[in-house]
């Protein structure tokens, strides 16, 4: 079981997203959008969504900080485990309540707005749940873990095993003793990673940084084959999208 | 100098009689589908009055096009580029549906499905949006025909522009609304396809784009992402969300058809006759500059600097050398839309003070004052009575100024006493009174410009008001003609072929009797051919074939 979870599972989920995200690219530009409700109901989000996707953003920095840079080297840099432990329980915890919050006003708002819960597909709200869970998970395995003084200290065992598993070589050993409510957040998380190109969580990969760089006006040219009919695509044509 | 062609079109709005064939046929072409229930590419406004979507107009609220930075250089009105991101995960000004309004049907099944029962059934509406029952309380054209009373004259963002104007005599601006004093004209309103477009600018995933080759402004359904940005960044509010594909969709200038050489759908319908369309050539260097123009006043003048005269041999050999291919040259020539916009001056920019540089432009409307002079018993068509009555429109001068030319009065009094003095001077015509030339040079035009004026705005066939170079078929049909001689070769003088020199089929026992001998040749009946027979306004142009 522990091979599974700790040396098949990683593999399946980030397999699945990269396969799965050039999947999506050559076959569903069309689909590649968040199909924002923002045009059903406005003042809710306008408060709710920055807050999710702000604190989303920060728990994701987070977690990158937290596995993939080793203990030695914020200890070399003179940031302490001590230190490091308020930074990551305050810091993190903020972030997360941020994320909850905002998370849950887009739920309120998601099942209480009738054109917006219409037009919830299922695929939506399996991707709500798994979501919803991972992080609620996330900040229940930190908080019962920790108090000011002390905390479970991941970055001894979790974090060595998310770095062995780009190594190839994972380190199934290491996620021994590692508290319950950690593993299935950390389950829950490589679902929600395997989930990412299947779902409107794909917009995250359209983050439109270039624009900060590109002439305001885009010109394009018809091209010599855009003319007449466009060739037929691939899989069924959807009528009524 | 960088030469580019834009396709342009300009509506007549003295003809318009608001009967909303276009928005419905390009409803039907183009919109009718699911999440774009609320949508209209084409709609018609009635001026004054909120339009659509409600008081779209007032760019504080919406915070649409562009406006000058403290350095005097052009910037969204929605925020820089960093504003942009930082914003991206919900836009803080994007309209929403109901500011459209709410799309609805009618449960028709209740008709045919009650009980039997002491009522008739009636068909109830229903939310498209929320499937349920509602009261509908808006649509696109529900102030139509001023049905939005005072309060809807009130509402329009423009008549309280106009009125805060520090220059301006409010009492003379004062739109009148009471019954039976009022007055109204309408504004059919398409995307602007404008050179400086501000959806293009907005748009963060780089999906929107201005053709090179018509200037026709698309969005790439496969490149965009939903961000909403072009949304709020279009002043006019003609770029929408579809909400079922979460994609921007926007009037597209019915490129398929321009491509092949027809009208977009919307001019093709019009009942009225009045939307031209045509080639306009412009410098693509000088627009940015033209755009940052400081005087919002000054900016109709400049987007005039912009466009190229295209009967200039320098203009021409510069458009060849920048890739423009000749029969669009060609075009551009004998475009309607250029000799409105440019040569008679009477077609204004709607909105000039957006710096989007639009290309859709509009000759106001000049009906009222003729009305309104006959009615109080002098004569309408009068040159020296209409100058006069062109400054006491019921429709004050100032309110047409804030849609057309930025609040600048002068422009749109000019364009309208070129409109008064044409109908003065083309009623002496007519009635075989000695052409007075003096009614011309009052307005700085020739007897000539008038009557060719005239020919445009009053009489022009379709193939006068559509001068539209085809995309790669102009091409075609050349060659294709080509291998088909003009005459056949047994048509000498005396020869066995020889066609009788009348016109044909006309014989002297009635049509079709006599000196006929065979078939007149033809030419094979091509797509061209065959669309200028269906579309041509009289027979003769068929018999030309």
């Amino acid at each position: 079981m522990d091979t599974f979870l700790w040396g098949v599972l990683p593999y399946v989920a980030l397999v699945l997203l990269i396969a799965g995200t050039l999947w999506r690219y050559r076959y569903d530009k069309f689909g590649w959008t968040t199909r924002s409700s923002q045009v059903y109901e406005s003042r809710l989000l306008n408060i709710a969504s920055p807050a999710f996707h702000y604190g989303i953003l920060f728990v994701l920095v987070g977690h990158l900080m937290g596995l993939f840079v080793p203990e030695s080297w914020t200890n070399a840099v003179g940031l302490k485990e001590r230190a490091y432990h308020l930074l990551s329980l305050y810091g993190g915890t903020a972030a997360g309540v941020l994320a909850v919050a905002g998370i849950a006003l887009l739920l309120y708002r998601r099942r209480t707005n009738t054109p917006v819960f219409r037009a919830t597909t299922r695929n939506d709200k399996l991707m709500y749940a798994v979501l919803l869970a991972a992080v609620i998970m996330g900040m229940w395995a930190k908080l019962t873990n920790s108090s000011p003084s002390s905390g479970y200290n991941y970055r001894e065992t979790i974090a060595p095993w998310a770095r062995s598993i780009f190594t190839l070589r994972p380190d199934i050993s290491a996620m021994e003793g590692v508290p319950l409510t950690y593993r299935i957040h950390a389950v829950i998380g490589l679902t929600l990673i395997a989930l990412v190109p299947f779902t409107r969580l794909i917009h995250m990969f359209s983050a439109p940084v270039q624009y900060l760089f590109r002439p305001y006006v885009v010109y394009r040219s018809r091209g010599a084959g855009e003319l007449g009919r466009r060739k037929e695509r691939r899989g069924w044509e959807k009528v009524d999208s | 100098m960088r030469v580019l062609a834009q396709i342009a079109m300009v509506m007549n709005l003295d003809k318009c009689i608001g009967c909303h064939t276009c928005s419905v046929t390009c409803k039907q072409t183009w919109t009718n589908r699911s999440g774009m229930e609320y949508v209209w590419f084409n709609n018609v406004e009635t001026r004054p009055g909120q339009g659509y979507p409600r008081r779209y107009e007032d760019q504080e609220k919406w915070r649409g096009g562009w406006e000058l930075n403290r350095r005097g250089a052009l910037k969204l009105k929605s925020g820089g580029r960093f504003h942009a991101l930082a914003t991206i995960f919900s836009n803080p000004v994007l309209p929403e549906i109901k500011d459209y309004y709410e799309p609805w049907t009618y449960e028709y099944k209740n008709l045919t499905d009650a009980p039997l029962g002491d009522d008739y059934p009636v068909a109830e509406p229903r939310s498209l949006i929320t499937g349920k029952p509602m009261k509908i309380e808006w649509s696109s054209n529900w102030d139509d025909n001023l049905g939005g009373g005072a309060e809807g004259v009130a509402a329009d963002p423009m008549v309280a522009k106009a009125q805060a104007r520090e220059t301006a005599d409010r009492a003379a601006v004062q739109v009148k609304a009471a019954f039976e004093q009022t007055f109204m004209f309408y504004l059919p309103r398409i995307c602007e396809h404008c050179l400086n477009p501000a959806c293009v600018a907005s748009c963060p995933s780089g999906a929107m784009y201005k053709r090179t080759e018509d200037g026709i402004v698309l969005v790439d359904q496969d490149r965009c992402r939903g961000w909403r940005k072009c949304v709020t960044g279009c002043p006019y509010k003609k770029v929408y969300f579809n909400h079922r594909t979460g994609k921007a969709e926007k009037c597209t200038l019915c490129y398929p058809r321009l491509e092949v050489g027809l009208p977009t759908v919307c001019s093709e319908t019009c009942v009225g006759r009045l939307r031209y369309l045509g080639v306009v050539l412009y410098d693509a260097d000088k627009v940015t500059a033209a755009a940052s123009t400081p005087d919002e006043k000054a900016l109709y003048e400049a987007q005039l600097g912009v466009f190229l005269d295209p009967a200039d041999p320098e203009v021409r050999r510069a458009a060849e050398r920048d890739g423009i291919p000749h029969d669009w040259i060609e075009a551009a020539r004998r475009s309607p839309v250029y000799a409105l916009i440019s040569t008679y001056r009477v077609a204004l920019p709607l909105h000039p003070e957006y710096r989007t540089m639009p290309m859709v432009w509009y000759v106001p409307p000049l009906s009222p004052v003729v009305e309104a002079l006959t009615g109080t018993g002098h004569d309408g068509e009068d040159a020296g009575n209409l100058f006069g009555a062109i400054d006491t429109l019921r429709i004050p001068l100032e309110y047409l100024a804030e849609l057309f030319t930025a609040g600048d009065v002068g422009p749109v009094r000019a364009a309208l006493e070129r409109l008064a003095a044409m109908r003065s001077y083309m009623r002496g015509v007519n009635l075989g009174d000695p052409a007075d030339p003096s009614v011309p040079a009052r307005v700085g035009m020739t007897p000539q410009d008038i009557e060719d004026m005239y020919r445009l705005l009053a009489v022009a066939k379709y193939e006068e008001r559509y001068v539209i170079p085809t995309a790669a078929v102009g091409d075609a049909r050349r060659l294709e003609e080509s291998a088909v001689p003009d005459g056949c070769g047994l048509d000498a003088p005396g020869g066995p072929g020889m066609l009788p020199s009348g016109p044909p089929g006309a014989g002297p026992f009635g049509d079709d009797s006599g000196t006929y001998q065979g078939l007149p040749l033809v030419t094979i009946e091509n797509f061209h051919a065959s669309r200028r027979r269906q579309t041509a306004d009289d027979v003769s142009a068929e018999e030309e074939l």
